[in-house]
């Protein structure tokens, strides 16, 4: 059976980002119900190597948790800048959650 | 021993504000305490660093005057946790003074604690000496120069000063530096619900309403019991659902099962998330595993003086060169200020290219801008006020009139949009600890004072 592509940022009811103190960032993923969590889950495609991909940090220093009672995924690593250090660009880190929008998920 | 502890949080942060009639519904429900978290790192090292607050005087003072008379009209304690903003000295003090000021224009008297979390150097230093002090994460181990360049450091308090301070009889709690469930956590604990529970409905209170739909600067009501956590907005247009309760332990941790504290980790793997109500949800299957007791640092320290300026280009020849174009711009900057004794070690200077990648800097995917005009924001920091003025005054200049191949806009580059242009920012600092501390109890880092006001 042929399998379609699906943004993530179709599939997703949110996907944000935000500080976990100043030196980590922390990414959610969360889903609308049990079923879309499931099927994302069953496609394999939300690793540590993923966010390692894409936010240019080693696999082995990212924090994935599935946490199911929110159809969500977290994933939590450094930060690119120190909040508010030299050169940072979002204190916050508020807005680091793009580049999960375009995620292709097979379905 | 009471079985059931009920209590209430006004707002995300002190100062937020919050509706007047939901802590008054909140109240009706007789809780044995009111409190709001007072504080956050999110908004930077700037506040910790300069002993500002990122919330108003007038809005704080709002926000205390309800908490203040309703907890002394109610007989019940309130406390506030990481006071000012980020907790320091200065912070602490701006706070007493604004519930100071409340007691006298409204006649209240009550007996006020205040517990500080700000931290001598030189006790630091031999915690530091005793091996007494750790790395967090990927963190380099403290040394004392770290410690001395430090403008301000705060330890980040758990439960057990505000317990102590309950003990003796403090009828309103004004803390520094705390986990930011610590005054609920203290409260249940006071009261004698286990651990487990106590901080697990401290979690949910930190935040108030965002643990609620719609999330909002609102009231949350939470009732503890031996083996549960029943939340519930007081505002009858929110409400807690078992998800929207979930979706509050993603909300700012690394993990959203497990939570590090002082004195030990608070698991949820195993809880059970029920609705009891339309508008409230009740959780079980928290667990408290004692850990070594560690207290947090935090500490900012200066790295120097920054002035900025903000321009935009809309010429299409310099939005599709703009690498290049900066690259010239910075010789030409490098040296216009060594002609008046300006090394290129004295100052760093960054630009934020708004409509490239201004938002995820390198981290940014989409190399090739689409849009037809850049925002710059450029930075200068230097050991002074005055050099960081000096090299963006030359960099202002330099990015209005440095020449690039097939110029078109020969009279300047940039529209600035304010005259003046340049912008001092001040001193500005960095975080600079990221280190736990093994105190020898927990109350020694936390010095307590009492009056009567």
């Amino acid at each position: 059976m042929a399998r379609t592509m699906v943004r993530l940022g179709d599939l997703a009811k949110a996907c944000k980002s935000k500080n976990a103190g100043p030196y980590e960032l922390t990414v959610d993923v969360m889903f609308g119900d049990a079923e879309t969590f499931d099927k994302v889950r069953a496609s394999g495609v939300i690793t540590r190597a993923l966010f390692a991909k894409l936010y240019h940090v080693p696999e082995e220093s990212v924090l994935l948790t599935e946490y199911p009672p929110a159809f969500a995924y977290k994933a939590t690593f450094e930060r690119r800048i120190v909040s508010g250090a030299v050169g940072d660009t979002d204190v916050y880190g508020a807005q680091q959650h793009a580049p999960l929008l375009d995620v292709e998920i097979p379905l | 021993m009471s079985n059931e502890v009920r209590m209430l949080s006004a707002s995300g942060i002190l100062g937020y504000g919050y509706p007047e009639a939901s802590l008054k519904a909140g109240l009706e429900r007789r809780p044995h305490m009111i409190g709001v978290d007072g504080g956050s790192s999110d908004p930077g090292p700037h506040y910790l660093g300069s002993g500002k607050s990122f919330t108003s005087p007038l809005a704080i003072r709002r926000d205390l005057r309800l908490l203040v008379n309703g907890a002394i009209a109610n007989r019940i304690p309130m406390m506030i946790g990481t006071c000012g903003g980020a907790g320091g000295e200065p912070h602490l003090q701006r706070c007493i003074e604004i519930v100071r000021n409340i007691a006298r224009e409204d006649r209240l008297s009550f007996r006020l604690a205040v517990i500080h979390s700000e931290q001598d150097k030189r006790y630091l230093k031999s915690r530091l000496a005793a091996g007494k002090i750790q790395p967090l994460g990927p963190a380099p181990a403290l040394d004392e120069a770290t410690i001395d360049r430090a403008e301000r450091i705060v330890g980040m308090m758990g439960p057990e000063p505000y317990m102590r301070a309950l003990n003796e009889g403090a009828q309103v709690i004004l803390a520094g530096r705390s986990t930011d469930p610590a005054p609920w956590a203290a409260l249940a604990m006071h009261l004698g619900i286990g651990p487990g529970p106590s901080w697990y409905a401290g979690k949910m209170l930190e935040c108030a309403c965002n643990a609620a739909l719609p999330k909002g600067h609102d009231c949350l009501f939470v009732t503890v019991r031996s083996d549960s956590v029943e939340c519930e907005p007081t505002n009858p247009e929110r409400r807690c659902t078992p998800l929207s309760v979930a979706v509050q332990a993603l909300h700012e941790n690394a993990s959203p099962v497990l939570h590090r504290e002082p004195g030990g980790q608070l698991d949820t793997t195993d809880c059970e998330i029920r609705a009891v109500s339309e508008r409230a949800t009740r959780v079980t299957g928290m667990r408290w595993t004692p850990q070594a007791y560690t207290i947090k640092l935090e500490g900012a320290e200066k790295v120097g003086y920054s002035a900025i300026t903000f321009a935009g280009t809309r010429d299409p020849g310099l939005v599709e060169t703009i690498d290049r174009f900066l690259d010239s711009v910075r010789a030409s900057i490098a040296m216009k200020v060594a002609a008046f004794g300006v090394r290129p070690r004295d100052y760093q200077l960054v630009f934020r290219l708004y409509g490239k990648n201004g938002v995820m800097g390198d981290w940014e995917p989409k190399r090739a801008s689409a849009a037809h005009e850049i925002g710059i924001l450029a930075e200068v920091i230097a050991g002074s006020q005055e050099t960081a003025n000096a090299v963006l005054a030359v960099t202002r200049a330099s990015l209005l009139h440095t020449d690039f191949a097939g110029r078109m806009c020969k009279e300047g580059n940039m529209a600035f949009p304010f005259s003046p242009s340049d912008i001092e920012r001040g001193a500005i600092y960095r975080f600079s600890l990221r280190h736990v501390v093994e105190p020898d109890d927990p109350y020694e880092m936390f010095p307590i004072e009492y009056e009567t006001v």
